[in-house]
């Protein structure tokens, strides 16, 4: 026993000194953008879809020339939706030489990453972290929708489109996301004269069966229930809707798109149903039909709400590179200076709407849009 | 009224596929002595599999029930041969506990390579419509139906197996003593192969009734079930066949009924308590033997 | 006496490995050699020794298995953030404030230590270990629903959301539900890390070497005989249960002051199992196992980043590969064939 002991510490001596030495920084003629997101464990789904399209977006401003005369690299780290590893993954994205980051992509990640960023003064823009704080410092951006943001326009959308006055929620407890959209919207209904008659909560542990989520909606009689949580359980919650012949107006946010493209899922379950995105996949405009049939060729799957965010952020990156003049023999607390400024001075048309703008706190300025589910596709409202 | 039995209906739907897990679960530990904490990746491998055969060559549902069977039997023989078996004899119980962990990332990062991590909808491979009852008030699905007859006659077979064949009571005698057993000329190792190929083989079966009631399948589909289902276990008595189904389906019921009437975010809690609570009145759970220790 | 001076020397050299590990960092940090990567993982390597080694004196040296471990590092974790946050303006003195709430952060887990030992510590076996995997769990679950707020006429709490504390606009909201904590101040460092390592072998060593020590042993070895000479079971049990408990509440605190972020959820039944993994794959029992492993392993994800997509594939095998080389008879018996002799002979070369 005592022997092993010995090896292995041998072993990982010789590890550590291997991984300690610091990696020289690259000075070449790009720029290197980091990525981080979870690419395996539970939300894989999401960082994947975000990695892909980044890396997308990237080959194909390299083709078109680059940014400034300079080709982009981008570098996607792994984080397993865990803040601790989060951080891991930035600090190896650091010892590569990293100038930008584009992430991280789910909220309490991002929240621990741009403390270091701040810190650093490492410009961060994360394509899908919606809660408040992962934008806190003023090195920090992001593309999609804050949480308030979200719970509110849901709200509003509702009681100004008389959609229905006797409200509930089924949302995930212990889901950062899905908790800080209903803590707004339930706020806002008071606002706008809806009656929140039943707010059912669920965890991640206990997320197979919503008969008990449902049956308390539909004994209070609800007209419209509202979903502010992810596409995987909301078709589970529309199949036992279905089977217990419950059918009121199902509202959902951004979370909700990618239900259709769910592999095998009964599209006819989620006729009528209403969601705020910014995004959706078989949208008319050249732009998204592109995007939607390059990223099918490459990866063979329809790309999600979190790609679009991931693929206008890259753009985003490079229209304010492009603004500011920067250079790649910067160093990463330069360019964010500069992109602090040019940030707030580009607009930009992308997947996620047009004439894209940012304010000075990182938030973008665009207009959701309200999509319905009809006839398996979704139509603009 | 007519709440609390839709209620209760839904807790004993949910109760029965954690009883149809807990049933592999409860026999490996009964016979090998161990907690196979891969168990539930097993089940999602079944899932994947009989999806699979359905999806990609348009297989009859019990065709690809049949596949994902034969699919697991051969994963838990293969796992038991590779990674327990050789640290049978270990100095200490747990390090077989700590390999089956590695077995269950390997299973669930395997699936996420080759099936990515995209959530898949299940095609249910019940045809059996719902039954309504007190005006509609009460459904009562096919899923549900399916999996209680499932549980009743996988219960009722393993129990006539273990009591009737030759090799059942060589998985008796094993459990019992290991050393005993051997002495009797009982082949120890093909005794508990065996005992996993059938566990592997009742994880098949849990995985495909798991993804029709509950149709979203992932690579990390099987991990929560597979915990609630050991929880269910030792509820009714780990080793205990008839304890894993009555564990299992208590477990469903007081689930459901925890979220309804106490509150919804804290059912996992509620559950947790309620089994501490029956450990420290029965440490053995419900029908677990009390064995004495002796001098 | 002879014997004594084998433990006594055991010991040195694992109060000198993390001595010596700590004055190599140093000097590497000092002179820039180290990776950003590796700057990063100090306090956590710190954080994960700590668990190791205190689970190992619940499962190596009481001989409970304990599945439960993360619940009181969760405790830990979140009452010192609380506090650190509460006092943040009162108490700007960084290193005096994380002093204090290292010190709660273990106060409080050993309280839950003790509170939950009692009742659990009847089980047996698997049974103990199923009722700490659920005490954990409930841990997890309430401190998720926990909403905590402070404004000008003092704290708000609910269990509900954050509307029901019925707050003043213009408090604060400190501990918020699922989104747990955030904004906690960074003062966790690796000089801390350190002497909380330390603090821990010491009390833990001294502990096993103690005529408490071989009291919890004995019941460990044979609780009835140990029973049958008069050693009171429940108190030893609860006595190494409810250390243990205290050093993971520590190791939370120090977790906590390290991230800008704090969720129940980190706190799972896979915390508590990844720290059983270190004990077990470090040696049951063996103190300066659970440190070399829980830097091995710790560290194994992140040297496989080179992996991309394979990584947590090839961490799954690694770990396989090393139980099996560690503890199965077969592959024993061959070390003890090949290795034994390439080792004595190492060590004859040294003399």
């Amino acid at each position: 026993m005592k022997k092993f002991g010995k090896a292995v510490s041998i072993l990982a001596c010789a590890a550590m000194t291997a991984s300690l030495v610091a990696a020289p920084v690259a000075a070449e003629g790009t720029f290197k953008i980091g990525g981080i997101g979870p690419m395996t464990g539970g939300a894989a789904v999401y960082g994947q879809a975000v990695m892909n399209a980044a890396q997308l977006a990237v080959d194909e401003i390299n083709a078109a020339g680059g940014v400034n005369g300079a080709e982009l690299e981008f570098n996607a780290q792994d984080d397993e939706h865990d803040a601790e590893k989060s951080v891991n993954a930035y600090n190896t994205l650091k010892d590569w030489g990293m100038q930008m980051l584009l992430g991280t992509v789910t909220s309490a990640p991002c929240i621990a990453v741009e403390a270091e960023a701040m810190n650093d003064n490492m410009f961060l823009l994360t394509p899908s972290g919606s809660a408040v704080e992962c934008i806190s410092g003023d090195n920090a951006f992001r593309v999609c929708f804050s949480d308030p943001n979200q719970g509110t326009a849901s709200a509003q959308y509702i009681g100004e489109n008389k959609l229905a006055t006797k409200v509930a929620a089924i949302y995930d407890s212990s889901d950062v996301y899905s908790s800080g959209i209903f803590a707004t919207f339930q706020a806002e209904a008071a606002n706008q004269g809806l009656e929140i008659v039943a707010a059912e909560a669920f965890t991640a542990d206990s997320k197979t069966d919503f008969s008990v989520q449902l049956q308390k909606a539909k004994d209070a009689g609800a007209e419209l229930v509202f979903l502010p949580i992810y596409y995987t359980e909301a078709s589970l919650i529309l199949q036992q809707a279905a089977g217990m012949d419950f059918a009121p107006i199902f509202f959902g946010c951004d979370g909700l798109d990618g239900l259709l493209a769910v592999e095998g899922f009964d599209t006819s379950l989620a006729e009528g149903v209403m969601l705020l995105t910014p995004f959706a996949a078989d949208a008319e405009d050249e732009l998204t039909q592109t995007f939607v049939a390059n990223y099918k060729e490459q990866f063979g799957d329809t790309p999600n709400q979190f790609a679009a965010d991931a693929y206008d952020g890259i753009y985003a990156i490079k229209a304010a590179l492009e603004k500011a003049g920067a250079t790649p023999d910067m160093d990463a607390s330069e360019i964010c200076d500069l992109m602090k400024v040019a940030m707030t001075e580009i607009t930009m048309d992308g997947l996620t709407g047009s004439g894209i703008t940012w304010s000075a706190d990182g938030e973008p300025t665009k207009a959701p849009k309200a999509v319905v589910i009809t006839d398996g596709a979704y139509k603009a409202m | 009224m007519s709440s609390f039995v839709s209620y209760l209906i839904n807790g004993i739907s949910l109760g029965s596929v954690y009883a149809i897990i807990a049933l592999g679960y409860t026999m490996v530990y009964g016979i090998a002595k161990m907690l196979n904490f891969a168990h539930g990746d097993v089940i999602m491998v079944g899932g994947y599999a009989a999806l699979t055969m359905m999806t990609v060559s348009g297989a009859h549902p019990l065709v690809a029930i049949l596949v994902a069977v034969l699919v697991c039997t051969t994963l838990g023989i293969t796992i038991e041969r590779v990674a327990y078996r050789p640290l049978r004899g270990a100095a200490s119980p747990l390090a077989v506990l700590i390999t089956a962990i590695g077995v269950s990332y390997l299973l669930q990062n395997l699936a996420l390579l080759i099936f990515g991590a995209n959530t898949k909808s299940f095609q249910s491979v019940v045809t059996i419509p719902a039954v309504k009852l007190a005006d509609g008030a009460i459904n009562i699905t096919g899923e549900t139906i399916v999996t209680i007859v499932a549980c009743i006659v996988i219960m009722l077979g393993l129990t006539t197996f273990i009591k009737k064949t030759k090799a059942g009571q060589a998985m008796l005698a094993v459990s019992e003593d290991k050393g005993a057993a051997q002495l009797m000329g009982i082949n120890v190792n093909g005794t508990i192969a065996l005992t996993f190929a059938i566990g592997s083989a009742l994880a098949a079966i849990a995985g495909v009734l798991l993804c029709s009631a509950y149709p979203s399948l992932t690579p990390y589909t099987g991990a929560m079930p597979g915990i609630k289902a050991f929880v269910a276990a030792v509820f009714g008595g780990i080793g205990s066949i008839t304890g894993a189904m009555i564990g299992g389906i208590l477990l469903g019921v007081i689930e459901i009924l925890g979220k309804a009437y106490i509150s919804s975010q804290m059912a996992d809690a509620i559950v947790f308590a309620v089994l501490i609570i029956v450990l420290l009145v029965k440490p053995t759970g419900l029908l677990g033997k009390q064995i004495q220790e002796k001098v | 006496m002879k014997k004594m001076d084998k433990t006594f020397k055991s010991n040195c050299i694992t109060y000198g490995m993390v001595i010596a590990a700590y004055i190599i960092v140093q000097i590497m940090v000092g002179t820039g050699n180290i990776s950003s990567l590796m700057k990063g993982l100090l306090v956590p390597v710190c954080v994960y020794i700590v668990m190791a080694v205190s689970l190992n004196l619940v499962v190596g040296i009481s001989g409970e298995l304990s599945l439960g471990h993360a619940g009181f590092m969760c405790v830990g974790a979140f009452s010192s953030a609380f506090f650190s946050k509460c006092v943040q303006e009162a108490l700007p003195n960084s290193g005096f404030r994380f002093f204090l709430a290292i010190v709660l952060g273990a106060a409080v887990a050993a309280v839950f230590g003790l509170l939950i030992g009692i009742p659990v510590l009847r089980l047996k076996g698997d049974y103990l270990a199923i009722v700490t995997l659920a005490f954990g769990e409930i841990i997890k679950n309430v401190i998720n629903v926990f909403y905590i707020g402070k404004d000008s006429t003092g704290f708000h709490f609910s269990m509900k959301d954050q509307f029901s504390m019925g707050m003043e606009p213009t408090g604060t909201v400190i501990l918020n539900g699922p989104q747990g904590i955030t904004g906690t101040p960074k003062d966790a460092s690796f000089t801390v890390g350190v002497i909380l390592i330390l603090i821990t072998l010491f009390v833990v060593l001294n502990l096993i070497n103690s005529r408490d020590g071989r009291a919890i042993k004995s019941i460990r070895d044979n609780r009835i005989a140990a029973e049958s000479v008069g050693i009171n079971i429940t108190k030893y049990k609860l006595m190494a249960f409810t250390v243990s408990a205290a050093l993971a509440g520590a190791a939370g605190a120090l977790y906590a002051h390290n991230l800008a972020t704090l969720q129940g959820k980190k706190f799972d039944y896979n915390m508590s199992i990844m720290a059983l993994v270190f004990v077990v794959l470090g040696g049951i029992g063996n103190i300066r196992g659970s440190v070399i492993a829980a830097v091995v392993l710790t560290l194994l994800p992140e040297l496989l980043r080179g992996l991309s997509d394979y990584r947590m594939l090839i961490y799954a095998i690694v770990l396989i590969v090393m139980m099996l080389f560690n503890w199965a008879p077969k592959a024993l018996e061959w070390r003890e064939r090949y290795l034994s002799r390439f080792f004595r002979k190492q060590e004859k070369e040294g003399k």
